[in-house]
């Protein structure tokens, strides 16, 4: 089977094709022009990782969300699971940057932290 | 009166940086004016992370980022004040502003550093037709809205322009929950990263379509579709090819416009290309001790280079308060073949340093080369792997090279295939 991908480690945005047997496994990775190419499209067909900014709820805050993103990336196919947990989250005012709003979301060893700080109303 | 040695207007990342860079320089009398309530600008609302990659080596959010420059005042103690309108600038550098708690300030400042940014191009410099139902609006208020005021502004979305601030609201309002059916493109390229069309559309199934437009809005109170067409390549809707999409938003990302009213007002000459004003190395624009930086000079890409241009007009701004300048003689710069603009517009060929001209060009290049010509003889040629009008590029022009040069020269950046 053969997956085609744009590589995204630089701005050029190769065209990608990684051909894979039918255990899954990679057997070649063309179309890439440099080493860095290759790293991606591998950890992007066997692993893809994205990381997420999204906002948490606030109460008695002077905003009604605060912005929050996770501390490293996120397994692709987790996101919208996230996404919900986050959603259901209400953090208390004050907030500060840097305070951690959900710690390991979902088993993943991510923690959700807020990237700006919300003063009480 | 109040007095100032200088004024910055706008306090996002240019007028922040600026202010921390003249401080620095040696000048304390320093106020920031700021029309939102708090400091950062921007930044604030672009929660998403990739910002301070090149100037902290860290990839942070928008916010992350302005704190940084926030806490850097306040440890500095650089006077600022929020809420407060700048309304214009006279003839002999004073800044009239407003705000609720002083009213009228007339303040005296020897220097003034322009730094208001941008607004985004709105549904009025587009004449699409419709009737003027809710549910359309720029992607920076979209953006306000879900990031700072958490609402969401509507659930069926379709997204004119693929510029990086559309791609990024496409990716928010689906993980908000919402549906966005299709971002259209006028031109045959998009503007926005790579990452971006990656992470932000491809990775939703959002659908871009190139050398397509919005030619019609349709519902009354509120909108209930619109009517998507091809262009030709004069960018004409092809007829038989229109669409109708159901939809209760559309959002618009169609270009940035930088706030220069303060500026033409007082009669600083501009840059037809950059909308922004003719300056030189120092970012000093055609009125003594008035400096320009960000982008109200220019859109930026990256908040990066903002940074590293506004310590550049804030150092500029300092020696222009403490003395110390002589009279320049001016080259100038102009991008021909490929080059859309360069900023800095002129430089001082007196000026001890290396100077660094930024430069765009117009379309998509592959395996291309810039070529830096003094007067017409080629002085810098450099390989270029790809070119994109997204990505600005710049070139460094060496001081022993700047001291051959004669007033009155032209240096021109052109691109060859």
């Amino acid at each position: 089977m053969q997956k085609n991908i744009i590589c995204v480690a630089c701005p050029m945005g190769c065209g990608v094709t990684v051909e894979l047997d039918d255990n899954g496994t990679i057997v070649s990775v063309t179309g890439n022009t440099c080493k860095r190419g290759d790293a991606y499209a591998r950890t992007e067909i066997t692993n893809p990782v994205r990381s997420l900014a999204t906002t948490v709820k606030v109460e008695g805050g002077v905003f009604n969300v605060v912005p929050c993103k996770s501390s490293g990336a996120l397994p692709k196919d987790k996101v919208f699971d996230c996404m919900e947990v986050i959603n259901s989250v209400c953090a208390k005012a004050p907030v500060k940057l840097g305070d951690v709003l959900v710690s390991d979301i979902l088993g993943t060893g991510i923690d959700i932290v807020a990237t700006n700080h919300c003063p009480i109303k | 009166m109040l007095n100032y040695d200088i004024v910055v207007i706008g306090g996002g990342p240019a007028g922040m940086a600026a202010a921390l860079k003249a401080k620095e320089c040696g000048v304390d009398s320093i106020l920031i004016l700021e029309r939102a309530e708090t400091l950062g600008g921007i930044l604030e609302q672009c929660i998403h992370t990739g910002f301070g990659l090149h100037y902290f080596g860290e990839e942070l959010s928008g916010p992350e980022y302005a704190d940084r420059f926030i806490s850097l005042v306040d440890e500095q103690k650089i006077e600022y004040k929020t809420d407060t309108m700048a309304l214009e600038i006279t003839e002999n550098n004073v800044v009239y502003a407003v705000n609720k708690t002083d009213g009228l300030l007339e303040i005296q400042s020897k220097a003034v550093i322009l730094a208001m940014g941008c607004r985004e191009r709105p549904r009025g410099a587009l004449n699409i037709a419709g009737s003027r139902a809710s549910g359309v609006m720029s992607a920076g208020t979209a953006q306000k809205y879900v990031n700072i005021d958490g609402y969401m502004p509507g659930k069926k979305v379709v997204i004119l322009g693929s510029g990086d601030i559309g791609l990024i609201m496409a990716r928010r309002m689906t993980l908000e929950g919402a549906e966005v059916k299709v971002v259209c493109e006028l031109m045959p390229y998009s503007s926005g990263l790579t990452r971006n069309i990656v992470q932000c559309l491809d990775d939703f199934n959002i659908p871009l379509r190139l050398s397509c437009t919005v030619i019609g809005i349709h519902g009354k109170d509120r909108v209930e579709g619109v009517t998507i067409a091809n262009v030709d390549e004069n960018r004409r809707p092809i007829p038989g090819t229109e669409e109708y999409i159901e939809c209760d938003t559309l959002l618009l990302s169609v270009g940035l416009i930088p706030e220069n009213e303060l500026t033409r007002a007082v009669g600083i000459e501009l840059d037809p290309v950059t909308s922004g004003a003719v300056v030189d190395e120092n970012r000093e624009t055609s009125h003594n001790g008035v400096f320009a930086c960000g982008n109200v000079l220019h859109v930026h890409d990256l908040v990066d280079y903002v940074t590293l241009e506004s310590q550049t007009a804030g150092e500029g701004a300092a020696r222009y308060v403490l003395g110390g300048n002589n009279e320049p003689e001016y080259i100038t710069t102009k991008g021909v073949n490929g080059v859309r603009y360069i900023v800095p517009q002129k430089v001082n060929i007196k000026n001890d340093g290396d100077v660094k001209l930024y430069f765009r060009v117009g379309q998509v290049y592959k395996n291309a080369k810039t070529v830096v010509k003094y007067n017409g003889e080629e002085i810098i040629s450099k390989k270029r792997p790809r070119l994109a009008p997204g990505e600005m590029e710049s070139v460094i022009i060496k001081n022993d090279m700047l001291k051959g040069f004669a007033e009155g020269g032209i240096i021109e950046i052109s691109v060859e295939e």
